[in-house]
């Protein structure tokens, strides 16, 4: 008994002084890392490759944004090879300005604001929208699978050719939008030429391009909720409201935690929607944080990487504070994400 | 053994690595033992889809025809696009064209950034004192000729002889002109007077000139654009919007603009030759007659329009450099550019076209000509390129309404001192 407590301490304490003292008096047994390698030879040359390629793809371009975001890296001092002519690279370490311009200014924390009323609106809307067609859809209706092929629509057609269409549909003089408000006798409407109505028209269009998901998602959730729980329900007495709010809701649950959340990344990151419908416009109206970090480092010249950085790096800080408060949030509800 | 699958799975990774970073090499070529020219010469033009592009095209065509060995490749690359896209490729070292039609400003921020290669002694710079100045002032950087002038141009205004018939009212020859007649086109004949690009920084140049203002004093080493010209300017644009003599859009300006223009829905629209041909396609100017140019409304300080134009560029990291001198010379030789000038009513850049016949008998040519002559040059720095984005982003905030003209121009003012490091 005595023995094998000693025995467990000295594996517990791995590479700790104690245990390489002992090992030199009595020669050498493998180290923890060895020992696993040999015996684990197989899952590590497995994993191998997918660590080699995640390091390439993913690694690599991270720590490179973050090193670019501690130094003035922009158009004319990066290094450059054209033809034969080779320019070094002669940027700076800067360290932290960029954060306490970015931080600091204006344009930060206003094209943030902006991106907080988008994220919230888009996903709040959309998740409402969703929920309430998954409902519909779930009873026995007739044409049932005729209407969720069609909702299922806009999610099937390419992004950018949604986001064309309504650009076409948009347009003040010639779009279909005003042409039927003209029918009814009301003036053009600026859709995308007015600040107000510009914000108001890219939501409108990402929550059409969201919804199919969101219903997708949800009515898989619905399906699994069993039947019987209903009509035990209904036995007892309860309404419909009753019903919805203590057997579909909660039913939901897991479903819905987790479509909030990664429809919360994607619309803090929606880059096509905007960019194609607006570019961001008119001015900086409609400018996410996303679409301001393109612009900085593709729109501007000279193209100012160290700043397209630096917000890229705030984005990623934000949404990974994010995603921990909520799954901390979901925790302390009993939930396991 | 088991070093083995270690290994084909390392090595398998950095082949697929290998693999995406592989880019695609492109044909070299140079002249074959006789002398004669050989290889690929990409070409990324940036001329108006529809209507002038086929001309260009075709030229580039005859190229070919003279020159069995080459071949011509000729990309059309929209004109918003072709600044990025054309810095995207070279800086990354492939993809890049071998020669790009480059806008006047371009150049000498392409020549800074030392994407182009120095055409001085070179095929491509044939007869080089044949070229108009101004044209010419573009092209040059740090002493050296980096392009060659393809088209010169400036702005005016276009306007619809018949809807000015049918409103009673003659050309304005200046703003306060141009807000009356406005007003009567839309009181007689239910239209609007002009179309004003809200999405373009360019179009609001001649109004910046009009006020006696500038973007920047280069010889001064100054900001101007937030001088109390600058503000002034800005109140003329917005009040052109606000008090509806102008429609604008913030976004696909310039499709609406020569929708709005072609169909008829406004009579004026401030343009360039290079949009001659494509708003004769318009059904409104079936007949040409039908179109009249006249010189930009002049503001409290003058008349003023910028001096704009295309030049052809040979990118430095070109794998074949002397196809591509040789096709730069031949798209602005003499009888290359009187061709384009027929065809499409652009304006040549060299003296001697101006005078073949068919050239001085242009009416477009002819109302151009002068306006260009007493165009205002823009300042030839590497930063001209530049220029734009911050204001063509506070000009749509002010005709939207988002911010005043003064913190406009203020804010524009400040990006360039930033840009231009020690300007006052």
């Amino acid at each position: 008994m005595a023995v094998h407590t000693g025995q467990s301490v000295a594996k517990a304490a791995g590479d700790s002084d104690v245990a390489r003292g002992r090992s030199r008096g009595t020669g050498k047994p493998p180290g923890g890392l060895r020992r696993s390698v040999s015996t684990h030879w197989y899952a590590w040359a497995m994993v191998a490759p997918v660590v080699a390629v995640i390091g390439v793809i993913v690694g690599y371009p991270l720590v490179r944004g973050i090193y670019l975001s501690l130094t003035d890296a922009n158009e004319r001092n990066v290094e450059r090879n054209i033809g034969v002519n080779h320019l070094p690279a002669t940027y700076e370490f800067v360290g932290l300005d960029n954060y306490a311009d970015a931080l600091t200014g204006g344009q930060f924390l206003s094209t943030l604001g902006w991106t907080l009323v988008w994220t919230v609106s888009c996903v709040g809307i959309t998740f409402a929208l969703g929920l309430g067609l998954a409902n519909i859809l779930n009873r026995r209706i007739a044409g049932r699978s005729a209407y969720r092929m069609m909702l299922i629509l806009p999610w099937a057609v390419p992004g950018f050719v949604s986001v064309f269409a309504w650009r076409f549909l948009y347009n003040e003089d010639r779009g279909f939008l005003n042409k039927l408000l003209a029918g009814g006798g009301i003036d053009a409407v600026p859709w995308l030429n007015d600040p107000t109505w510009a914000k108001f028209s890219v939501i409108a269009v990402n929550i059409w391009l969201g919804v199919p998901f969101m219903l997708v998602a949800l009515l898989g959730g619905l399906q699994s909720i069993p039947g019987e729980m209903y009509e035990a329900a209904e036995m007892d007495g309860a309404g419909p409201w009753q019903r919805f709010r203590h057997i579909t809701m909660p039913g939901l649950r897991s479903v819905s935690t987790t479509v909030i959340l990664l429809s919360t990344i994607w619309t803090f990151n929606m880059f096509p929607v905007i960019f194609l419908l607006t570019r961001g416009g008119p001015g900086e109206a409609t400018q996410i944080l996303v679409t301001q970090a393109y612009k900085f480092s593709f729109e501007i010249s000279p193209r100012d990487f160290a700043q397209s950085s630096t917000w890229g790096v705030l984005i990623l800080v934000l949404l990974m504070i994010f995603a921990v408060v909520y799954q901390r949030v979901l925790r302390k509800q009993g939930d396991t994400w | 053994m088991r070093r083995g699958i270690t290994a084909t799975a390392l090595v398998a990774t950095l082949a697929i690595a290998a693999t995406a970073c592989g880019g695609d090499e492109e044909s070299t070529g140079g002249k074959s033992s006789s002398g004669e020219l050989t290889g690929t010469v990409t070409w990324w033009d940036t001329s108006t889809v529809g209507s002038e592009d086929k001309v260009f095209k075709k030229l580039a065509e005859d190229f070919e025809a003279k020159h069995k060995g080459v071949d011509v490749k000729y990309v059309n690359v929209p004109f918003g696009e072709a600044q990025n896209k054309f810095k995207n490729a070279a800086q990354s070292g492939s993809g890049a064209p071998d020669v790009i039609r480059s806008e006047v400003a371009w150049t000498p921020e392409f020549a800074d950034l030392g994407y182009l290669a120095p055409l001085d002694g070179t095929a491509a710079l044939k007869d080089e004192k044949d070229f108009v100045p101004q044209a010419a002032a573009s092209t040059k950087y740090n002493g050296k000729t980096y392009a060659v002038p393809q088209v010169i141009d400036s702005l005016g205004i276009f306007y619809n002889k018949k809807l000015f018939k049918d409103a009673g009212v003659e050309v304005p020859k200046t703003i306060d002109e141009l807000k009356t007649v406005s007003k009567t086109i839309k009181d007689k004949t239910g239209k609007t007077g002009m179309y004003l690009r809200g999405d373009d920084a360019y179009w609001f140049l001649s109004f910046l000139y009009g006020e006696g203002g500038d973007l920047v004093d280069a010889k001064g080493k100054t900001v101007t654009v937030d001088s109390p010209a600058g503000v002034k300017a800005m109140e003329v644009v917005k009040d052109l919007v606000d008090s509806g003599a102008a429609k604008t859009d913030a976004t696909d300006g310039w499709e609406n603009m020569q929708a709005a223009f072609k169909g008829g829905d406004v009579a004026m629209m401030i343009n360039g030759p290079w949009a001659i041909a494509d708003t004769y396609a318009g059904p409104q100017f079936k007949d040409k007659a039908n179109l009249g140019v006249a010189p930009v409304p002049a503001g409290s300080a003058g008349q003023g329009a910028p001096q704009g134009g295309h030049n052809l560029g040979v990118y430095a990291g070109s794998k074949n450099l002397d196809a591509s001198y040789a096709f730069v010379e031949y798209m602005s030789s003499a009888e290359s550019q009187a061709k384009i000038t027929t065809e499409l009513n652009l304006l040549p850049t060299r003296t001697s076209v101006y005078s073949q016949p068919d050239v001085a008998k242009n009416e477009i040519v002819g109302f151009f000509k002068p306006v260009v002559d007493k165009a205002i040059e823009r300042p030839w720095i590497p930063e001209t390129g530049s220029l734009f984005a911050p204001l063509v982003t506070e000009y749509t905030k002010v005709l939207t309404g988002q911010t005043t003209p003064e913190k406009g121009v203020k804010t524009t003012g400040d990006s360039y001192r930033k840009l231009l490091k020690g300007w006052k």
